[in-house]
């Protein structure tokens, strides 16, 4: 793993930044230097054209004041707490089950993979127009069969899960996928050992399989946490936040602000505190975990 | 390795798996089945079997939507994006792995952090610094914006592969007396291949199903790719659904075959990362 010192010694000019520069610089023009230039936005009053002025905490007085904020915030905890949630019980399931057979392992993966290779866009536009849609989709057709049923979307007590459920619907069998690999990475010796010692499956699966495979659904359960957090495209192209402001996230506030109303230096300041949310929950999980570990 | 259980359990396993099976596929089936129904039909009944499928649709849509422009726009993008990310992430990876730089740990932290970063914390100022250079709906701005995404992710995956270079390889090169560029491309470069093409894969992708840049950078039909066209033709098509799900499923094709021919590979790749941390 390390390397022997005697390599960094031997040539003092170390020339070998060279091959690290590249990325670093693309990263710092594209990533960095932004991000900068954002947070500094978020205490102006820009609004992409003319000169912006310095209003100190101006639009943070003003986002806080605002329910659509208050919505927004609301609707990302929720999305993510229950995205994070409810795909990782299915997935687990599922593993456990592709774990029980033998024949058809390979076509079921790359059936559960297949919506992650399409574009979100399609997909949501899919379920929107040829599912939800009471005129042209399933929920159409229940209804003629005469079931209470209606399109989710334009509901506003449940336009975001009408779009959370296709978020899990497109993600659950990338997780499926990804903890199925790490379950037969399991010693196959130390199960049977376990079986043989007269433990039930159950309990061969919390003390065997459950320990060996939960660094991997912790840190999905961590990257689950981080991107569901900042959802766009789904929300944007099923319900553009509406009705209302019912299904609205932070990141559909912000771009809309930005590109729809140009008032670039408040839509910055709902991208901060985004980010900085976003971080607090990311924090929260790490405390957590670390505390899990102490005991 | 597989646990063992009875033959009705079996039976009863196959049935959930079959059923998730079913529920997944079935919405992607839905978007071809339409796409050859005529909309008088699947106003009519929305879910049913086409009884006189159009297979004209296919050609009429590639030749209105103008998909053969859009289509040339993702490739050259993915490939460039691509070129770029495999090249500065190898270099980049090589470096971190060795830990031939002093600073080699923060800026590792850095490209892991920037990960977690939402695109909207960095986009409104390179959407006005692009306009103001002329870079809207110019491939340009896009490539150089995908490379810095999707580098950190290619970095980390590359430094696995480089970890598991012997030590003892690049120090007999360079006694033979290569330099570093050398080393890189005669020794790394190919040890890695197995690594940078599955980067490619994962990057090719990623960019073709890309969004929230493709529709911000890419606003009119001539510079789209193919999933910012889809996205400008749900205006235009907003009632012509048979229509706008051959565009769909032309777009979600390639990926869809594409996939399924390498999805070994694939699935190797996104598991790697999660699993062996």
């Amino acid at each position: 793993m390390s390397t022997p010192p005697a390599q960094r010694r031997k040539k003092p000019p170390n020339r070998k930044i060279l091959f690290l520069l590249p990325a670093l610089i693309v990263s710092l023009a594209v990533v960095l230097v932004p991000v900068i230039v954002t947070t500094l936005l978020a205490f102006t009053d820009w609004n992409g054209f003319a000169l912006p002025h310095w209003v100190g905490l101006a639009n943070f007085a003003a986002i806080t004041g605002e329910a659509r904020f208050w919505a927004a915030f609301r609707n990302n905890c929720l999305y993510t707490f229950l995205f994070a949630t409810l795909p990782m019980i299915c997935s687990l399931f599922a593993a456990m089950m592709l774990m029980m057979i033998r024949k058809g392992r390979t076509f079921f993966q790359v059936v559960y993979f297949l919506p992650v290779t399409i574009a979100t866009v399609i997909l949501a536009l899919i379920w929107r127009s040829m599912i939800y849609s009471p005129t042209t989709g399933v929920v159409g057709w229940l209804q003629q069969l005469g079931m209470p049923i209606d399109n989710p979307l334009v509901n506003p007590d449940t336009s975001l899960l009408g779009v959370l459920f296709v978020d899990m619907w497109s993600w659950w069998g990338y997780l499926t996928v990804i903890y199925f690999a790490a379950l037969r990475q399991v010693d196959r010796s130390l199960i049977e050992a376990a079986l043989v010692d007269g433990a039930s499956r159950w309990q061969t699966f919390w003390h065997v399989l459950r320990p060996t495979i939960l660094p991997t659904v912790m840190f999905m359960l961590l990257m689950s946490i981080i991107w569901s957090f900042r959802v766009f495209d789904w929300i944007y192209v099923l319900t553009e936040g509406g009705p209302g402001f019912s299904s609205e996230v932070l990141a559909t506030l912000a771009y809309k602000t930005a590109f729809q109303s140009f008032e670039v230096g408040r839509a910055s300041a709902y991208s901060l505190s985004m980010s900085l949310l976003g971080l607090a929950a990311i924090v929260i999980y790490l405390r957590i975990q670390a505390r899990r570990e102490k005991a | 390795m597989e646990l063992h259980i009875g033959k009705l359990a079996r039976l009863f396993v196959y049935v959930l798996l079959g059923a998730a099976a079913f529920s997944v596929a079935a919405p992607l089936a839905l978007m071809v089945l339409n796409s050859l129904r005529s909309n008088f039909d699947i106003l009519i009944t929305p879910l049913g079997w086409p009884s006189e499928p159009e297979w004209g649709v296919f050609a009429r849509v590639w030749k209105e939507a103008e998909l053969g422009q859009a289509i040339t726009n993702s490739l050259i993008i993915a490939a460039a994006t691509v070129g770029i990310v495999c090249t500065i992430s190898s270099m980049a990876a090589w470096v971190i792995a060795r830990r031939s730089v002093p600073g080699w740990m923060t800026v590792s932290l850095y490209f892991l952090a920037t990960t977690t970063v939402p695109i909207q914390m960095f986009m409104f100022p390179l959407y006005f610094m692009m306009a103001k250079l002329g870079l809207i709906n110019s491939p340009i701005a896009v490539i150089i914006i995908y490379s810095a995404i999707f580098t950190p992710f290619s970095l980390f995956l590359l430094r696995t592969y480089v970890l598991d270079i012997p030590m003892e390889l690049e120090e007999a090169a360079r006694i033979d007396g290569a330099s570093d560029w050398a080393v890189f491309t005669r020794v790394i470069v190919p040890l890695i291949s197995p690594g940078l093409l599955t980067v490619a894969l994962i990057v090719c992708l990623n960019v073709w199903n890309e969004f929230l840049i493709a529709i911000t950078f890419l606003q009119n039909s001539d510079s789209a790719t193919a999933t910012a066209r889809f996205y400008q033709l749900t205006g235009r098509y907003g009632n012509n659904l048979s229509d706008l799900m051959a565009v769909a499923t032309i777009i979600a094709l390639p990926t869809l075959v594409f996939f399924v021919l390498v999805q070994r590979r694939f699935i190797e790749g996104v598991s790697a990362g999660a699993v062996k941390g």
